[in-house]
């Protein structure tokens, strides 16, 4: 370089792109141009930290979730005290009396328990709705009626918080929800190998409920899957249709043009307005039903319709005009023009916009409350018109719940619905993947 | 300028026959006028070369054509353009028609992305021409032929056309417009995106074309121009200064701006 150099300078001395001036501003570009590589490394470890911080959180507090405390107890299933009719059928059978069931064979555990207040601290011990569980079990198993039995069932929310560390057991008793006494007995019942840490697959076959250790996803989430056919549905061809027709077809006017301003506003606006939208509109003046993953489905479907016809249109501007010359110089008419070669290579795109604009609709909750799907539903949904609850809003329902169980299954549940997301985005990928290879 | 003219055959033109002719032919964008009305005929089995400078309107006569133009919400024609004796913008005739029978080659070389094999047979596919696998088979195996690839891509039928050499592409879109047996085929500037060796493939090509179909070629390229052509027709803004025989033409014109451009003076 410096060969080739100096013969220059000899001929130009006084180059404006050599000397010490412009040396100087060489340095300062250098210097611009590593200060905002820095600006832009700081943002991505700011932007990688708080998800690390987020994920950490959440494992922490969810994953105990997936796991919940029960106790072994031989219950004998007295045909007297459950069938007190003795008609045989378990369509007749007293459900309290399960519960009574799993008491009495608490108490026998602790045979020197006497006085009705201590009795009561026991039956503190197990969860309030452990007989819902034997219920279960003897609808799958009639046949255990009059025999003993040994089952594991779950223990009360206070018990489950202490084996997992949510309550420190070393607080002073007035601040547990367990008195020195239970925890004595639990420890005993401990000694004897009579609790484990189980696998909570009540978590994903269970629906809501005022118990946690009875409450479950899988209502919620059959509710979201439900809702988002429904979104898909409506918006997919809706979006992609007008989106055609917007870029392809529509004369390029006034017209278009607000039209064309208006989708982009939507986009825009606040998604509690559409939740309003839909009550006014399909609750109040179509008269459906409250809390339906119909109705979610297409309020979330008119959410994300700006998006994919934004996305659309996008996807399909992109695509070379000399395809659409190509085609109607062999006489394609203007629909097959779009349809054979337009469409096709527009549609990695289009799947990546309606993609993110399902994301989007996933994790949407203002609106859902504003058509009921907020309700307290017990099961899974089983038609488009049922009663359904879904991810987020359950989220939201348990962030409110004082108990502490709540506290670890919304924790879980927002670590099942990022599950959803993750899944759903590698879906996009994997399709825009395969839709490309097709050049 | 004078070796191209030396193997030209006496013209012949005066006995073939007029495949499509264009009365007063005024073509607005808007309220700007791009031709100011245009007369000039193709005769059958002839190429007729477009020449002139940038934005004189040859592009935009070439697409009138074969109603390229009404791809384009501001364009409006005037005027009359018969094929064999018919107003081919008579709104009673089906346009899809209009191009089957006269196709279209464009600067770029715009294959779609599929198949060489599915190139070709898009044409025959839309307009019904074939139905069988054998027949599809034929009509790509002789269209390639025609465009002079079949050689070059018999074994690949089934790969993109995307990824052939920029001349090869091109030949593949001549393979693409020649599948449906148009009665014309327009060139814009086929050549422009090419190598000398390519344009020289081309060239030949459009002579052997020239037996069966009649073509008309725009090109910047006046050595081009008469090495491919019968006629010539020189634009300049707008206007069609002149049309004749090429040989004519480039050693004897009449108006002195078809002098001035083909002596390079300007363009
Ligand atoms: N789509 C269009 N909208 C408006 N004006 C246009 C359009 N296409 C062409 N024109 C105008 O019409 C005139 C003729 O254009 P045309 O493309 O026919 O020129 P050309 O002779 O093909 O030029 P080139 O040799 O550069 O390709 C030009 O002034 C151009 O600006
Ligand atoms: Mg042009």
């Amino acid at each position: 370089m410096t060969e080739i150099a100096e013969p220059m300078q000899t001929a130009a001395p006084v180059s404006l792109h050599t000397g010490n001036a412009a040396t100087k501003r060489l340095k300062a570009r250098y210097a611009a141009e590593r200060r905002f590589r820095l600006y832009g490394i700081l943002a991505i470890v700011f932007a990688c930290s708080m998800l690390v911080i987020l994920l950490s959180t959440l494992l922490k507090e969810g994953t105990s979730a997936f796991f919940q405390t029960e106790v072994k107890l031989a219950v004998t299933i007295d045909a007297g005290t459950i069938d007190p009719q003795g008609t045989g059928n378990p369509a007749e059978w007293d459900r309290g009396a399960f519960q009574t069931l799993v008491s009495d064979a608490l108490y026998k555990e602790f045979p020197e328990v006497t006085g009705r207040l201590e009795k009561r601290d026991v039956r503190g011990l197990i969860s309030p709705v452990a007989g819902v569980r034997l219920g279960q079990m003897l609808d799958k198993d009639p046949s255990l009626v009059g025999q003993t039995i040994e089952v594991w069932l779950p223990a009360s929310d206070g018990i489950n918080q202490i084996v997992k560390g949510g309550i420190d057991r070393d607080l002073p008793e007035l601040q547990r929800p367990i008195n020195d006494q239970q925890l004595a007995w639990f420890d005993s019942l401990e000694q004897r190998g009579d609790v484990r840490s189980a696998f909570n697959t009540t978590f994903f076959t269970a629906s809501d409920s005022n118990y946690p250790e009875l409450a479950g996803l899988l209502g919620a989430a059959v509710g979201t899957l439900l809702t988002m056919l429904v979104t898909l549905a409506i918006s997919l061809p809706i979006g992609v249709a007008a989106a055609v027709y917007l870029e392809e077809f529509a004369p390029k006017n006034r017209f278009t043009e607000i039209i064309e301003v208006n989708i982009n506003n939507l986009a825009a606006v606040p998604s509690i307005v559409f939740g309003l939208l839909g009550l006014a509109v399909f609750l109040n003046f179509f008269g459906m039903p409250r809390s339906a993953p119909l109705v979610g489905g297409l309020v979330l479907g008119l959410l994300v319709l700006p998006t994919i016809i934004i996305a659309s249109r996008a996807a399909l501007k992109a695509v070379p005009p000399s395809i659409r010359e190509a085609a109607l110089g062999m006489g394609a008419s203007k629909l097959q023009a779009v349809m054979h070669h337009v469409l096709p290579l527009a549609m990695p795109g289009i799947m990546t916009g309606t993609i993110i604009g399902m994301a989007h609709a996933v994790g949407e909750t203002a609106p859902l409350l504003m058509i009921g799907m907020n309700a307290f539903v017990t099961s899974a949904p089983d038609s488009l018109l049922a009663s359904s609850s879904v991810l987020p809003v359950q989220i939201f329902i348990w962030a409110d719940k004082p108990e502490r169980g709540f506290v670890e299954l919304t924790s879980a549940a927002i670590l099942v619905l990022l599950a959803f997301l993750i899944l759903m985005n590698g879906a996009a990928i994997w399709l825009r993947k395969k839709f490309e290879r097709r050049w | 300028m004078d070796s191209m003219t030396l193997n030209k055959p006496v013209q012949a033109a005066v006995t073939q026959p007029v495949k499509m002719s264009a009365r007063d032919v005024k073509v607005f964008y808007g309220a700007k006028r791009a031709l100011h009305g245009v007369n000039v005929d193709l005769y059958q089995n002839e190429v007729l070369a477009m020449i002139g400078p940038s934005g004189c309107g040859k592009s935009t006569f070439l697409r009138t054509l074969n109603r390229m133009n009404d791809t384009i919400d501001i364009c409006r024609v005037e005027g009359k353009i018969l094929l064999d004796g018919q107003d081919i913008y008579d709104p009673r005739l089906d346009v899809v028609q209009l191009r089957a029978r006269v196709g279209m080659v464009f600067q770029k070389p715009n294959p779609f992305p599929k198949s060489i094999y599915e190139n070709v047979i898009y044409g025959p596919k839309l307009h019904g021409l074939a139905t069988r696998k054998d027949e599809f088979d034929a009509i790509v195996e002789t269209s390639l032929k025609r465009a002079g690839l079949w050689n070059e891509v018999k074994d690949r039928l089934h790969e993109p056309g995307t990824g052939l050499s920029g001349g090869q592409q091109q030949r593949l879109c001549i393979a693409r417009a020649v599948a449906v047996s148009p009665e014309v085929i327009l060139m814009d500037e086929p050549c422009s995106a090419l190598d000398p060796i390519a344009t020289a493939h081309i060239e030949e090509l459009i002579d052997e074309l020239r037996e069966s179909f009649t073509i008309a070629i725009v090109t910047h390229n006046m050595q081009q121009a008469a090495r491919v052509s019968q006629r010539t027709a020189f634009f300049h803004l707008g206007d069609l200064v002149e049309v004749g025989d090429t040989e004519e033409i480039f050693t004897n014109p009449r108006d002195e701006r078809t002098q001035g451009y083909i002596t390079g003076r300007y363009g």
